[in-house]
């Protein structure tokens, strides 16, 4: 996770494109300023932080089911809810799945543990439309192997 | 017909927070409901589950910004539900 360049997902650990499912994992680092003032002498994950990756965990998912032909925005969260404090140095699994698959748009359910336990969950909705520029697919591609993303996931069907 | 409208009107009424009086087959949903489109995504959402089709909204929008099609169209809510039973006709002549 390096909070600094919003890039909350460390690596895709399964991605099902027939059952439209991810999970990935990401590293909450030990030390950062936001722990700084996130509060002072109780570091914890700011929700919105925790919102983020799951609306990244999705993201991924869609990307994939999309081909990476279009890119997801985030557009609405619903019924997020921060069950218990995240503190630095914890490992996140987080888990998503589609709800629906509209036009020009999706929504997805995903899910944030810590060592199995629920710590966090959303609703989300994404709008997406074709990649706006060269520079965004570039970086996407990049960002796709750092996360280790299973280019065969999106080739055979 | 009828039951399309009162299915929609229903949805718009519980997803929007609109009181379900106001709510007419001549009401356009933009311009008299004042549904944004952000909004309109759970409206969609809704019918998409409800009748088992997929709005082309991405199709209509495009439509509209190219000229082709006035908002009236798509968002006048009788003008809504009959294009929502063609997408239901079309299914079921499909399945």
């Amino acid at each position: 996770m390096q909070l600094e360049y919003f890039q909350l997902i460390d690596r895709i650990l399964d991605l099902n494109i027939d059952a439209k499912t991810i999970q990935v994992e990401a590293q909450v680092p030990e030390h950062n300023t936001i722990f700084e003032g996130h509060f002072p002498g109780y570091p914890i994950m700011p929700g919105v932080l925790l919102i983020e990756s799951m609306a990244q965990t999705s993201g991924w998912l869609l990307l994939a089911l999309m081909k990476f032909e279009r890119m997801p925005f985030l557009a609405a969260i619903k019924e997020a809810k921060m069950r218990g404090f995240v503190s630095p140095g914890e490992l996140l699994t987080i888990d998503a799945n589609v709800l629906h698959e509209g036009s020009g748009y999706a929504m997805t359910e995903a899910k944030v543990r810590v060592g199995g336990k629920l710590r966090c969950n959303a609703t989300i909705t994404f709008s997406h439309i074709p990649f706006p520029n060269q520079d965004l697919r570039g970086h996407m591609d990049a960002e796709a192997k750092r996360v280790g993303f299973p280019q065969q996931a999106i080739v055979h069907d | 017909m009828s039951s399309t409208f009162d299915q929609v009107a229903t949805i718009i009424a519980e997803t929007c927070d609109i009181p379900r009086d106001t709510i007419t087959p001549e009401s356009h949903a933009i311009d008299d409901l004042g549904i944004d489109s952000l909004d309109f995504l759970d409206i969609a959402f809704a019918i998409d589950k409800a009748f088992g089709i997929k709005l082309p909204l991405e199709k209509w929008t495009q439509e509209v910004n190219d000229g082709k099609a006035t908002t009236e169209q798509y968002f006048v809510l009788k003008n809504l539900c009959a294009r929502i039973d063609e997408l239901v006709a079309a299914k079921s002549a499909g399945a």
